[in-house]
């Protein structure tokens, strides 16, 4: 069992698991979106081999409108 | 062709826009399109996660192909969050450059805290960033802001969404005397004439987004917006006849007058 904080919210996952695998769970597989893992991007190209580990930090981003 | 040239790329437009405060995503693309713009701001933000996975996107309604993304900082305000967003703009939209820094003061006025930008746009043009700037209208900060390596520099005309116009033509008008970047007028127009008024004083664009999009008829002021930015633009470049105090000129032949 491991806990992550994503977008600051807690959340459990009953194992470590890929960004990508992480991406699947949330339902983002295939959006566009942008991840800072512990205050730094992880590029698209890594996140199949970077695996998350109990209380890592989290930011997936989107664009949105703005001014 | 008058076209305006940032950071190396030629735009035909020199209306930037905002993509926020919209009613939905095909009022924002109608709008758009009327506005003739080619630069969209887009804001960072944490997804939703939970949504509904086939919720449209804005970058679906707005295609890279036919915009230029300008990804802005809006909500920082300190320069790290700032630097974070647009690293995360940069990934998100696979290595594009050209960002718009913003770090704000305080929530009620949205006014730039220019110490905080100061350091940001040095620490991102460090990291290969094509910085456009917002700033105050304070001639020293935005020379600068150039001089850090800040590709445009972009004075507020009054607060954001405030629709006030241009408060202070005078310091606007030294900012664009002095500066060799672009300068773009961000913030603060309310209607047409604000936006020609910015062109008429030699600004090289104007970036809006609540006059368009929080209109009565978002569609029909973003038409009126393209035109008043032309307008502006050619009165600018066709150079204005002087004013002259409490001195008429007739514009008909003084002569042959009948009866004379």
């Amino acid at each position: 069992m491991i806990n992550l904080f994503i977008n600051g919210q807690q959340r459990q996952f009953s194992a470590t698991l890929s960004i990508t695998q992480l991406l699947q769970e949330l339902d983002l597989t295939g959006k566009r979106v942008a991840i800072e893992l512990n205050g730094e991007i992880v590029p698209r190209s890594a996140h199949a081999v970077v695996t998350l580990s109990d209380a890592d930090h989290l930011e997936i981003v989107v664009a949105v409108g703005g001014g | 062709m008058d076209s305006i040239s940032i950071a190396g790329r030629t735009f035909n437009s020199r209306l930037l826009v905002g993509t926020g405060k919209y009613k939905d995503f095909q009022e924002t693309r109608a709008a758009i399109d009327a506005s003739g713009a080619q630069i969209v701001t887009v804001a960072i933000r944490r997804t939703n996660i939970g949504q509904d996975p086939n919720q449209p996107s804005l970058l679906d309604a707005l295609p890279s192909k036919q915009f230029t993304y300008l990804p802005n900082t809006a909500g920082c305000y300190t320069a790290e969050d700032a630097i974070r967003t647009l690293r995360l703009a940069r990934e998100l939209l696979d290595g594009h450059d050209l960002v718009k820094l913003e770090v704000l003061g305080d929530p009620q006025s949205l006014y730039p805290n220019v110490v905080e930008t100061l350091r940001a746009a040095e620490v991102l043009v460090k990291d290969g960033f094509k910085v456009m700037v917002y700033t105050s209208d304070d001639p020293i900060i935005a020379k600068q802001l150039e001089d850090i390596g800040c590709v445009a520099v972009m004075p507020l005309a009054s607060l954001i969404g405030s629709g006030m116009g241009i408060l202070n033509p005078w310091n606007l008008q030294i900012i664009i005397d002095r500066l060799k970047v672009p300068v773009i007028v961000d913030a603060g127009v309310g209607t047409a004439s604000d936006a020609a008024i910015a062109m008429e004083l030699g600004c090289d664009a104007v970036l809006m987004n609540t006059a368009i999009a929080q209109a009565h008829n978002p569609v029909l002021m973003a038409s009126a917006m393209k035109k008043a930015v032309e307008a502006g633009r050619e009165a600018f470049l066709a150079g204005r006849v002087p004013k002259k105090i409490y001195q008429a000129s007739p514009s008909s032949p003084t002569s042959g007058l009948i009866g004379s």
